[in-house]
């Protein structure tokens, strides 16, 4: 039992401060996508309200607020009403055991920057990564509309095929750090990263998550132009709000969970004897890789549906597959031989393999197209 | 120990509401919902028991894998919607008969033989700590390792099979 009153209140505005950074993360993570695609596109993007357009995002806030819920009159209405709060709520779960920081000592006590640090934090992620299928699909079902049907069929596909690679990918993470707890998964990535010893797993882990949040070019479920809006084309005001938010929320939590696995989280030159400089670190480390994800749907089309499909189980999950035995090998070989080259064997060996993976499928899936005309 | 009691009492009734809801529910959509909060309520009492590795396993393969597929499929069928029940008339009894032997069965193991076995909950330290998660690797892959290699290739078997059975003819393609 915990009776220490002290402990519950740095609990309770540490949960505060991690819903609220995603809160403000998702308000600002819209102006800087906008900005930054604007950018791309030659365009100047939101600069009216507020210096710079900064207050853009309090402004569709409070439009959204005040807009008309409507709701399908032939809607299952409980369902309908509730999917929006289950989409929402698994990125604000997951956000638990991120670890923003080391320990530092404030007020006479040790606090440690994260709120969790359970030991089995990576399944945890894969388990309420899985749950998070459910809004969208719920969603769909409960509008009783064609579109919205169709986006939620399209989505489940593919946020279960996805899911395999995402969570294979993750176990070379867990041989490297010995742990599954992310805090050791972090302080393992002291000397090195794992992004340096897992190339392609981290790619294969980035590709399955951009999956897994849907979004470009990987956008199916929402394809403006075929399904309107896909799964949340009847949702408006607050409702719709809510949507957005959890897209854009899932968007932070999936980069932070990049940081950690491969970029070495929270650690950056000066951070041993600074431990307060971690959240700056990992900060700087997430709007890089949210630029890359604008980047990415600045650039590349949306991918076809059954492209989508076979990249997912032929290209991804024998590669992530491939990544896990060469891991162990180079383990393995490591602590029977004690000879560092043998570390350096994973990188090379898993990008040849990807590399005549990817030849070998685009050969075959360009005999398929060929033929059949 | 107080928490623990009041915590579990609490699951008990969701996880048997549920349960309850499930059957009893004539849409098949939320039948499907109510086997969702079942097993998730399921996944805390793993949790309580000290077994985080199980319950994360739980919800991802059942909650988040196989559950999503029956909704998948239910929709795709779009069979919401169940028709009356039309039960087989020897069913009913049946079904009694078997409910009463599996109470009794039940009934006779906890009250009778849990006393002999006494505490059966594993030791703390046991909990606890990554070597949780060692011991089961270990004795998954050391002492059952055979049993292990077993059900895996039985997995394999049914996969192949799910993929032979709809696998397209040679020379029927159309499309």
């Amino acid at each position: 039992m915990i009776t220490d009153w002290t402990l519950w209140l740095e609990w309770f505005i540490k949960a505060l401060v991690i819903i609220f950074a995603l809160l403000i993360g998702f308000a600002y993570l819209t102006y800087y996508e906008r900005r930054a695609l604007a950018r791309m596109q030659t365009r100047i993007g939101p600069n009216r309200a507020g210096p710079y357009g900064l207050l853009q995002p309090i402004a569709d806030a409070i439009k959204l607020i005040f807009k008309e819920e409507l709701s399908p009159a032939k809607a299952y209405k409980f369902v309908f009403f509730l999917s929006p709060i289950l989409t929402l709520l698994p990125s604000i779960v997951i956000g638990a055991v991120i670890p923003w920081g080391a320990t530092v000592h404030w007020f006479g006590r040790d606090i440690n920057l994260y709120l969790a640090d359970i030991n089995v934090a990576v399944l945890f992620f894969a388990a309420i990564a899985s749950v998070s299928v459910y809004g969208i699909v719920l969603a769909g079902w409960s509008s009783n509309s064609k579109y919205a049907m169709l986006g939620a069929m399209r989505s489940t596909a593919q946020m279960i095929s996805y899911e395999v690679a995402l969570g294979i990918s993750l176990t070379p993470v867990i041989l490297l750090a010995n742990s599954m707890s992310m805090r050791e998964i972090v302080e393992a990535q002291r000397s090195m990263w794992f992004v340096v010893y897992q190339p392609l797993g981290a790619l294969i882990f980035w590709i399955a998550t951009l999956a897994e949040v849907n979004r470009a070019p990987f956008d199916m479920p929402e394809a403006e132009q075929e399904l309107t809006a896909g799964y949340h084309a009847e949702y408006s005001g607050m409702k719709f709000a809510l949507f957005f938010m959890a897209e854009y929320q899932k968007m932070i939590i999936v980069s932070a969970i990049l940081a950690v696995f491969f970029f070495g989280g929270y650690l950056g030159p000066g951070e041993a004897q600074y431990p307060i400089l971690g959240p700056v670190y990992m900060f700087a480390k997430i709007m890089i890789l949210l630029f890359v994800m604008i980047w990415v749907r600045a650039t590349w089309p949306r991918i076809r549906y059954d492209r989508l499909m076979s990249f997912g189980w032929k290209i991804l999950l024998p590669a992530s597959l491939a990544t896990v035995f060469l891991t162990a090998v180079g383990i393995l070989m490591f602590d029977v031989a004690k000879n560092a080259l043998w570390m350096w064997f994973i990188p090379v060996s898993s990008m040849l393999v990807f590399a005549i993976c990817v030849i070998g499928v685009y050969q075959a899936l360009r005999r398929l197209t060929y033929e059949r005309v | 120990m107080t928490l623990d009691l009041a915590l579990f009492l609490v699951l008990a009734c969701i996880a048997v509401a549920s349960a309850l809801g499930m059957l009893l529910s004539r849409n098949t959509v939320y039948a499907a919902l109510y086997l969702v909060l079942n097993f998730i309520t399921v996944a805390i009492f793993y949790l309580l028991l000290g077994a985080p590795f199980i319950a994360m396993a739980q919800i991802t393969v059942y909650t988040g894998a196989i559950m999503v597929l029956f909704l998948f499929v239910i929709m795709l069928l779009g069979a919401e919607n169940l028709p009356a029940p039309n039960a087989l008339p020897w069913q009913k009894p049946l079904a009694i008969a078997l409910a009463a032997a599996l109470f009794a069965e039940a009934a006779y193991l906890l009250i009778v033989k849990a006393r002999s076995l006494g505490d059966v909950l594993p030791p703390a330290e046991a909990i606890n700590a990554t070597e949780n998660l060692r011991q089961l690797g270990v004795a998954l892959f050391q002492n059952y390792l055979l049993p292990f290699e077993i059900v895996s290739i039985l997995l394999l078997v049914a996969m192949i099979g799910a993929i032979t059975l709809t696998k397209k003819e040679k020379g029927a393609r159309n499309g």
